[in-house]
């Protein structure tokens, strides 16, 4: 039986708690650490398949601002974090957009969108 | 006859905008809200990056979505008037407001109250006297995430950030998605500055290099910056000679930390804190000036915005109360006043007192530690005896801690109020 | 196809924008080159700032000459030009027996080179005046006649007075080569071109020797010695001084000072090391600890963490330590102002006229009969009075959006800054005409918007906006897909 033990920090909040995993064979044994649900479901994740949200900015055609910030619908695998941004940078949204307003449906096929995270009036 | 406001709010970044809301919830029926940038929201809005909100709204934002937030609770509110594009030149004692801007000139504004929510700026190179040349190429990383995020600019291709606070560490994974390659983040400090989840999720993703305990020892680059010399620093964080190595770069950002923005304050003669850099106040966030109320990165600096809003809220409904007895001719007995002295393992506490009433409130206080430490509990006492206790796993300078105290425990308050951390035993 | 001009200086200094303010009086066609983006962009924008009473240079000497005149010249043109000076007079303060013995030999020097008004004050009465001042302090001399100005925003003034009469400057135009013949110089060519003329002058600072060896004249050298200063807050002013306090001198400078300026800022410097690059304008360690240590001398309470900004100038030092005023011994038609360094701020308006007396004679010039005195006025919202501010308002909404919340800078007064004769191109510029910038938070708020400014102002993109220097832009556009064109 391999016991190994991997310590995470949570960036769940900004708590930031101090996660103790135990995997035994591979498999997690042992959360220790963690003071809410979803630091226990970040560290089952970060282990296996790592996600990040996504914020960034993208043009936006005759805002009161020229850049309009976008951030994704939810996490996106951690690897693709960089092709994501470099999509960003050919996409050219349009005023007046409110919060919440997909700007890039289903970014790279990964099945999550990017949404204007303000509004923007002309 | 010339307007009389109930309350006026200087700045319109998410303290001045929680503060109004919170002014109008509690009755005050003419609020202003003076902002110099073309739009309210703050700083927040070149925060493009999530993180906000989870304690106030319960929900994960974005900065400039916290700041929409924050400003829809008061959008349709007509009690509210915000005048934007609108710097406030002067505050007098009398709760006189000077203030300029394009389209009414200069305006003399009358209230009952004044609430101070500037905010705060960012530590420059000259702060922390930087040997080497003055290129182009070195700014304030807030300056640059300004250009970066909101009109569209880098200010280079290759970075060297100094200072490893959260301005810092947010900058480093920006400049990174936006194509740009972070070449090393310094921090003079043995351990990092910032929350732990913006090293892990800004610095450990990108396999961006930290090197604590280290400072620069020399800017490189007449015209524009074309590297620098950073070297390990001994425990009273001078460079060690021997140790300097060479970073290529084009750019240096710098996160060297925040001062709150009092210069209104000290021209109207509130008494400051040496170590906060803000104005005195007690727990209703009223300064040394009755009617003058002060709330958020004015008073000190907050690493998270919600605790800004909650300060910012406080702030608002005694400001209104306050602008309510004044319009009913009331004046309140003068209130015992309960002195609060950080003790050992606390740089500061805010409110710095506490004036006794008899409202049944709680009191929240917000402090920081002089150094990191683990397995501490947090301690209020008064009169020898401890009246609050809280146990820490973990306690660090950077992140603000949070303890309150019950509204009876309050009233049995006498002298001093001393908050300490001890080992946990 | 070469410009033409009657006379081409060299150098958009203090001496070479004197120079050019009194040449623009007469019906001669004057051209200046600068090889920075902007005028007072060397020497002239990093050093102490002090118009000088003149008893430190030795009896005789072109220094002296030209100080106490200068000094007495800048009474005038305070008025005449608008100009940022606050005569405060100056202290040498002494801390020994010894040093007692020097101040008392500057007594005797400055009354031999026509300084007026000098007394030896004791420790008590130094600090009645200087309450902040050391306990050690045991007596010094008082120079009433001593005063603080803008030395950058005087050398504008001198130019926009020039430019508003005709003279014609080149910035961003440095000089690459003369064209000789029989020993004269016929032309000069440079970044933009080539420039005929009958009389060259060379004002160019550090570079004043490369400029007269490029000429065929090597006479000459400069050595660079530069001086570091650290800048303190406004709100340190009372801590420290709203006065000129220098220690008794050394063989190499007049020593480290504590002084004030006249926006009400307070520095400490300059120290002296003799250098080699003549670019080295380096803020070191050893520097900015040095300062403090000299300072504390005659300020024990130094408010340290109200530091704003550090940084360093260099002085052009000649061979002989004089400056080098006239006609080349080698070339003609190549007038020196060379070697000017301290007292060369205060020397500047009496080194114009003794140039400009050379030039009109050799080219028998007639005055300039169209010659109109003073620049045009300045809007500055942060010293106008409430009534004042209103009115500038009322003219143009701009002078009521602050865009630098440290200084209280308007927009009216950055784009007045840009349009103005000689305006500013630069963001260093904008901050040497109006202060925006110049604050605590040394341009973090206001930095990006004076970008914008510019840009919008000037016509060209963000992207070209510069700092100060020849290649140093600020910000650059972002990597977009489609090459940024939405």
């Amino acid at each position: 039986m391999a016991i190994e033990k991997k310590r995470l920090n949570c960036i769940v909040c900004p708590m930031g708690c101090e996660i103790n995993i135990e995997l035994t064979d591979g498999k997690i044994t042992k959360i220790e650490g963690n003071t809410c649900k979803r630091g226990e479901m970040y560290s089952k994740e970060e282990l296996t398949a790592p996600r990040r949200m996504l914020t960034s900015s993208v043009r936006i055609k005759n805002g009161m601002l020229p850049l309009l910030p976008v951030v994704s619908s939810s996490a996106i695998p951690k690897d693709r974090i960089l092709d994501c941004a470099e999509a960003l940078r050919g996409i050219v949204a349009e005023a007046p957009v409110r919060a919440g307003d997909v700007i890039m449906p289903n970014i790279l096929g990964l099945g999550v969108d990017m949404v204007a995270s303000r509004d923007m009036e002309r | 006859m010339a307007k009389y406001y109930d309350v006026i709010i200087v700045g319109g970044g998410p303290a001045g905008l929680s503060a109004a809301y919170s002014a109008s919830l509690n009755g005050a029926k003419d609020i202003l809200i003076l902002e110099r940038d073309a739009e309210v929201g703050g700083i927040l809005q070149q925060c493009i990056h999530n993180g906000f909100g989870l304690h106030h709204f319960k929900e994960e934002l974005t900065g400039p979505g916290y700041a929409q937030r924050c400003y829809e609770l008061i959008q349709d509110d007509p009690h509210v008037e915000i005048m934007t594009d609108t710097m406030v030149l002067e505050v007098r004692e009398n709760h006189t407001v000077l203030a300029v801007n394009p389209k009414y000139g200069l305006m003399e504004l009358h209230s009952k109250t004044v609430i101070l929510t500037m905010g705060c700026r960012e530590r420059t190179r000259g702060a922390i006297r930087t040997p080497g040349y003055r290129p182009a190429g070195v700014y304030t990383a807030g300056a640059a995430q300004r250009m970066v995020n909101i009109e569209g600019y880098i200010p280079g291709k290759k970075i060297v950030i100094l200072g490893s606070g959260d301005i810092g560490l947010i900058m480093a994974r920006r400049m990174t998605l936006e194509g740009c390659k972070v070449q090393a983040v310094l921090e003079i400090s043995p351990y990092s500055n910032g929350l732990t989840r913006n090293m892990v999720q800004c610095l450990d993703d990108y396999g961006i290099p930290l090197y604590l305990s280290h400072t620069i020892t020399d800017l490189k680059g007449k015209g524009r910056l074309d590297g620098i010399t950073a070297a390990k620093v001994d425990e009273n964080m001078r460079p060690i000679p021997g140790t300097e190595f060479n970073i290529e770069c084009d750019t240096l950002l710098l996160s060297v930390g925040l001062i709150p923005e009092n210069e209104l304050s000290r021209d109207l003669g509130l008494d400051l804190h040496p170590l906060t850099n803000g104005p005195v106040v007690d727990q209703h966030r009223e300064t040394s000036i009755p009617g003058i109320f002060a709330a958020g990165n004015v008073v000190h600096v907050h690493d998270l915005v919600d605790f800004v809003s909650e300060e910012a809220e406080i702030a608002g409904k005694y400001a209104a109360i306050t602008a309510a007895k004044t319009a009913a001719g009331q004046m309140d007995p003068p209130a015992e006043d309960i002195p609060v002295e950080p003790g050992n393992g606390i740089r500061t506490c805010v409110p710095q007192h506490i004036a006794k009433t008899s409202n049944g409130e709680d009191v929240k206080l917000f402090m920081r530690v002089t150094n990191p430490m683990r397995n501490v509990r947090l301690e209020l006492r008064n009169r020898n005896k401890v009246i609050v206790s809280k146990r820490l796993l973990v306690a660090k300078p950077s992140e603000m801690l949070a303890v309150e105290l019950p509204a009876e425990k309050e009233q049995a308050l006498r002298g001093i109020l001393h908050v300490a951390v001890c080992e946990e035993v | 196809m070469s410009k033409k001009a009657d006379v081409v200086i060299i150098g958009g200094g203090i001496t070479g924008c004197a120079i050019l303010y009194q040449l623009a009086k007469y019906d001669l066609k004057c051209v200046l080159l600068e090889k920075e983006p902007d005028i007072a962009a060397g020497t002239t924008k990093a050093n102490s700032a002090i118009l000088h009473a003149g008893f430190d240079a030795k009896p005789g000497s072109l220094k002296a000459k030209m100080n106490v005149k200068g000094n007495a010249l800048y009474h005038d043109l305070k008025d005449e030009l608008d100009l940022d000076i606050k005569w405060t007079g100056s202290v040498v303060a002494a801390t020994t027996e010894v040093e007692m013995t020097t101040v008392k030999e500057l007594l005797e020097r400055g009354r031999g080179n026509g300084v007026t008004g000098l007394e030896i004050w004791d420790g008590d009465k130094i600090r009645e005046h200087y309450p902040t001042l050391s306990p050690d302090i045991k007596g010094g001399l008082w120079a009433p006649t001593a005063g603080i100005c803008c030395p950058f925003g005087t050398a504008i003034a001198f130019a926009e007075n020039a430019v508003m009469n005709g003279a014609e400057i080149y910035r961003d135009c440095g000089v690459t080569s003369f064209n000789i013949s029989d020993g004269r110089i016929v032309s000069v060519e440079t970044a933009k071109g080539c420039f005929k003329a009958k009389v060259f002058i060379n004002a160019a600072g550090l570079r004043a020797d490369d400029i007269a060896r490029l000429a065929g004249d090597d006479s000459f050298n400069i050595k660079p010695r530069k001086g570091e200063y650290i800048l303190f807050d406004k709100s340190a002013a009372q801590q420290m001084t709203d006065g000129i306090i220098f220690p008794a001198p050394s063989k190499n400078s007049k020593g480290i000072l504590v002084c004030a300026t006249f926006d009400g800022n307070v520095f400490i410097g300059p120290d002296a090391n003799d250098q080699d690059d003549k670019e080295n304008t380096k803020v070191t360690y050893e520097g900015m600890d040095g300062l403090m240590a000299a300072a504390r001398k005659l300020l024990p309470e130094i408010p340290v963490r109200s530091a704003i900004t550090e940084f360093a100038g260099l002085r052009a030092v000649s061979d002989n330590g004089d400056f080098i005023l006239g006609k080349s011994d080698k070339v003609p038609n190549l007038v020196h102002a060379a070697g000017i360094q301290s007292p060369g701020l205060t020397s500047a308006p009496a080194i114009g006229e003794y140039i400009a007396d050379i030039v009109v004679k050799e080219l028998e010039a007639e005055p300039n009969t169209d010659y109109v005195s003073g620049r045009p006025a300045r809007n500055v919202f942060h010293t106008a009075d409430n009534a004042q501010r209103a009115a500038m308002i009322a003219k143009n909404p701009l002078y009521g959006r602050v865009i630098c919340r440290c200084e209280t800078i308007t927009e009216g007064e950055i784009v007045d800054a840009i349009k103005r004769p000689c305006g500013a191109t630069t963001v260093d510029g904008v901050k040497r005409r109006t202060r925006a910038g110049m604050g605590r938070c040394q341009g973090g708020f206001c930095g990006p918007k004076v970008i914008h400014i510019l840009a919008r102002e000037l016509h060209i993109p963000v992207s070209e906006v510069r700092k100060d220097r020849l290649d140093g832009v600020m910000y650059y556009d972002k990597d977009w897909k489609d090459g940024g064109n939405v």
